[in-house]
């Protein structure tokens, strides 16, 4: 009896998009990438258009989504503040190498 | 002319307040923009910081001639007054096929004044073209709270401004503009110049005035970004309400009744 034993290596990439609501079918209006492969090196303001319409989108497309951002209520006082992004959600795609 | 100010207009200012910048194309004359490669490139000394302007720079110096152009006066003059202050400046080279983009920030530290706000001047001698790492920026952003380079984590907005420009280019940005170098792909060196100024008078009314009651003052601060979530986008609004309200001294000022709404709370007993 013979062990196969896998060569492959795993990397896992990251793709992060900020909704227009805290649905995750909702628009894209943020997006960044992370690649753990090395193949290519995404940075800031490289491009125009989001990778996908929707955060359901990626989904359709084989991303896993991985984290979602909580609804915090605001805090006293600062309702009307206005700040980071609320609706990130975070997504991961394991490739071989 | 010397010492010409072509001031803004109301709709101008509006649109500054909307946008968080103000995009002066090709105002400085070519000899200008040809002495800044030569001003700029061994880099330029520090001055200590709040140097009032008029003892800033020597009259006759790049910076004082640049300042000078009427365009760039009369926007200063318009945004932060007579005789600011210079906090900072800086020249800020990007080599060929070097380095990296920046992470997405706002200069300095959080900064929440409600009625006062520095200027960032960035200057641009040379054309700029999309492979030049064109300063990155993100329209409307000026007014969020957040602390540098927390930001960090955004490479992409939609609607985002990666600056492509004639020479000659001087773009003025409110201090909480989320921006950032981005990567110079191309064979030439990129050159800017920055120059942050402080007010030193209220930022009340220092612009043309004529045109106050125009029309488009409202729809430019009622300009949407194709970034901002569905309910913030309206916060954002709230938020330039109360921002323009400080600088017309108009405290009835609203944009589509935001402002308003949630600030009635009457007093007045019912009969």
């Amino acid at each position: 009896m013979t062990t196969e034993v896998s060569t492959s290596v795993l990397r896992q990439q990251v793709l992060v998009l900020y909704l227009l609501n805290s649905a995750l079918d909702s628009y894209v209006v943020g997006w960044s990438q992370y690649d753990g492969t090395g193949r290519t090196s995404p940075t800031t303001g490289d491009s125009t258009e989001p990778p996908y319409d929707t955060g359901l989108d990626a989904l359709k497309d084989g991303w896993r989504l991985i984290q979602a951002s909580q609804l915090i209520p605001p805090y006293p006082g600062h309702e009307y503040d206005v700040s980071f992004l609320k609706h990130e959600f975070f997504f991961e795609r394991i490739v071989q190498l | 002319m010397e010492n010409e100010q072509i001031l803004l207009n109301s709709v101008q200012m509006a649109r500054f307040v909307a946008h968080g910048s103000l995009r002066l194309d090709a105002v400085v004359p070519d000899e200008l923009n040809a002495e800044a490669l030569t001003f700029l490139a061994p880099g330029v000394a520090d001055i200590p910081y709040g140097t009032p302007l008029s003892d800033a720079y020597a009259p006759d110096s790049f910076a004082a001639r640049l300042l000078e152009v009427p365009q760039v006066a009369g926007a200063l003059r318009s945004l932060v007054g007579p005789e600011p202050l210079v906090d900072h400046h800086a020249v800020h080279v990007l080599g060929p096929h070097g380095g990296r983009a920046q992470e997405l920030h706002a200069d300095a530290i959080i900064d929440v004044r409600p009625d006062a706000f520095d200027v960032q001047l960035m200057y641009y001698p040379q054309a700029v073209t999309l492979d030049m790492g064109g300063t990155l920026s993100v329209p409307g952003s000026h007014l969020r709270r957040i602390n540098e380079s927390d930001t960090g984590r955004y490479q992409n907005l939609r609607g985002q401004t990666r600056l492509v420009c004639p020479a000659g280019t001087v773009v003025i940005v409110h201090h909480g503009i989320w921006h950032g170098a981005r990567r110079n792909d191309s064979d030439i060196t990129r050159y800017m110049f920055k120059i942050r100024f402080n007010p030193t008078v209220r930022q009340r009314l220092l612009w043309d005035t004529s045109d106050l009651d125009d029309p488009q003052v409202v729809r430019e601060l009622d300009t949407m970004f194709p970034w901002y979530e569905q309910a913030t986008g309206r916060l954002e609004r709230y938020n330039r309400a109360l921002l323009w309200r400080a600088l017309t001294g108009d405290a009835e000022f609203d944009l589509d009744y935001w402002v308003t709404r949630v600030s009635n709370r009457p007093q007045e007993v019912a009969a």
